[in-house]
C-alpha cells in the first residue's frame, strides 16, 4: 500500500472519535476499585477504635501522606500520556507526601513519645502491610495500565512507575484505615516498602503494554 | 518554519472539528518532513533508506490513532515530533540498533526537502494481507480503489456504520502488528 493510500483510509476514518485519556482512566480505576475494596473488607476492615483514633493527629495524617501520593501521581500520569511531554516541571509533585512524611516524623520527634523510637517504627502490622497494599494495589494497577494505554507515554516504563504510585497511593489509602500503627515512622518505612514494590511492577509491566 | 507549523495546527483543528478535507491536506502536508527525518535517522544508523516509508507509515498510524493525546491548545508540530520521534526509535531499534534521536532531527527539516510525492512500503502491505477478510475488503476499497464509505458499504452490502467500525478496527489492528511483529 502506499503511503496516498494510507493517508486517504486514515482520513476517511477521521469521523471515528475517542473520549480522552483522563475520562477512560477515571473509568477503569472506578471499575477496578470496587475489588480493591472488597480484598479489603474481607482480610482487612476498619479497626475498631477508629473514633477514638480520628482524635489524634498522626492517624489523620496517613490519609494526608497518602492521597499526596495518589493524587499527584493520578495528574503527573495524565500529563505524561501525552507523547511530548517531559516529567520537568512535574517531578516535584512527586515529592509532596515526602515533605509531608518529613513534617509528621519531625513533629512526632518534638513530643514526648509514648514508644521507644524503634517500637514505633517496627509497629504491629509490618508484615500485613507489605502484603495488603500490593495486595489491594494490584487491582488498581490494572486499571491504571489500562486506562494509560489510551495516551501515547513516550517513556512506558515510567508511566507505568507513574500508574503503581497512584495504585499504591489509594490501596494505601484503604490500608491506613485498617492499620492501627500511626506512627509517621512506620508509614515512612513499611508504607514506602509497599509502594516500591508495586511502582517496580508498574513498570516493568508498563514497559510492555505502554508502548505505542 | 513558523509559518508552516502554524498552518499545520491550524489543519488539525479543522481536522479534530470534523474537517476530513483539512485531515488529509495535512497528513500529506507532514508526510515529506516525516520521510526526510527517516531517511536521515536511518543513515545515520548505518540502514538503508528504502526503508524509510514503512517508518513514515508506522508514523501516520500512530498520528492517527493518538490523535485525542493532542491538545488543541498547544501547537502541532511538537507532538507530531515526538510521535515521529519514538516511532523512529523503536523502528531502528527493531534493527538492532539504539540509536537516540535528536527531536531537531524533524524540527530542522527545510521545506524544500523530498518533494516525492508518494511511496509504497511493504510492511503495511504484508499486514494487510492478516487481518480478517471484511477489515481488508473495507481497507482495500477505500485506500486502494479510493472508494468512499458509502460507496463500500454498497459494494459489501453493509450499513456505513459496519463499514466504518471495520475501517478502524483494520487501522488499529495493522497499528498493533506493526508494533509488535
Amino acid at each position: 500500500m502506499d503511503t496516498d493510500q494510507l493517508i486517504r483510509s486514515l482520513a476517511a476514518d477521521n469521523a471515528h472519535r475517542v473520549p480522552r485519556v483522563g475520562a477512560v482512566l477515571t473509568m477503569a480505576l472506578l471499575v477496578a476499585a470496587p475489588l480493591s475494596i472488597l480484598i479489603f473488607a474481607s482480610f482487612l476492615g476498619v479497626r475498631p477504635d477508629v473514633m477514638t483514633a480520628m482524635r489524634n493527629p498522626f492517624f489523620d495524617m496517613k490519609f494526608a501522606v497518602t492521597l499526596s501520593l495518589a493524587i499527584p501521581a493520578i495528574v503527573v500520569s495524565l500529563h505524561l500520556s501525552r507523547p511530548e511531554a517531559l516529567m520537568r516541571g512535574w517531578g516535584w509533585l512527586l515529592l509532596l507526601p515526602v515533605g509531608l512524611l518529613a513534617v509528621a516524623i519531625g513533629s512526632e520527634a518534638m513530643m514526648a513519645p509514648a514508644m521507644p523510637m524503634t517500637m514505633r517504627l517496627m509497629g504491629k502490622n509490618s508484615r500485613v502491610c507489605l502484603v495488603a497494599i500490593p495486595a489491594m494495589s494490584l487491582p488498581l494497577l490494572a486499571g491504571a495500565l489500562f486506562g494509560l494505554r489510551h495516551g501515547a507515554p513516550s517513556q512506558p516504563a515510567l508511566a507505568g512507575a507513574l500508574a503503581g504510585l497512584l495504585s499504591a497511593g489509594l490501596a494505601a489509602t484503604l490500608y491506613a484505615s485498617h492499620c492501627t500503627d500511626d506512627s509517621p515512622l512506620f508509614v515512612a518505612t513499611w508504607y514506602t516498602l509497599a509502594t516500591a514494590l508495586v511502582t517496580a511492577i508498574g513498570a516493568a509491566v508498563g514497559s510492555k503494554v505502554l508502548r505505542y | 518554519m513558523r509559518g508552516r507549523e502554524d498552518e499545520w495546527t491550524g489543519l488539525m483543528r479543522s481536522a479534530m472539528a470534523g474537517d476530513d478535507a483539512a485531515y488529509h491536506r495535512l497528513l500529506k502536508a507532514v508526510t515529506p518532513v516525516l520521510r526526510a527525518a527517516a531517511r536521515r535517522g536511518l543513515a545515520r544508523a548505518g540502514q538503508p533508506p528504502d526503508q524509510a516509508e514503512d517508518i513514515v507509515q508506522e508514523i501516520l498510524l500512530a498520528v492517527h490513532l493518538k490523535r485525542h493525546t493532542w491538545d488543541s491548545e498547544a501547537p502541532f508540530a511538537p507532538w507530531l515530533f515526538a510521535i515521529a520521534r519514538n516511532k523512529l526509535i523503536d523502528a531502528l531499534r527493531r534493527r538492532g540498533r539504539r540509536v537516540f534521536v535528536n527531536i531537531d532531527d524533524f524540527a530542522e527539516t527545510l521545506p524544500g526537502e523530498a518533494p516525492q510525492e508518494t511511496a509504497s512500503a511493504s510492511e503495511v502491505a504484508a499486514q494487510l494481507g492478516t487481518l480478517p477478510q471484511r477489515q481488508r475488503d473495507v481497507l482495500q476499497s477505500i485506500a486502494v480503489e479510493s472508494a468512499s464509505i458509502k460507496d463500500t458499504a454498497s459494494k459489501y452490502s453493509m450499513t456505513e456504520g459496519a463499514v466504518r467500525v471495520a475501517l478502524h478496527r483494520g487501522l488499529a489492528a495493522l497499528t498493533a502488528k506493526l508494533r509488535d511483529h
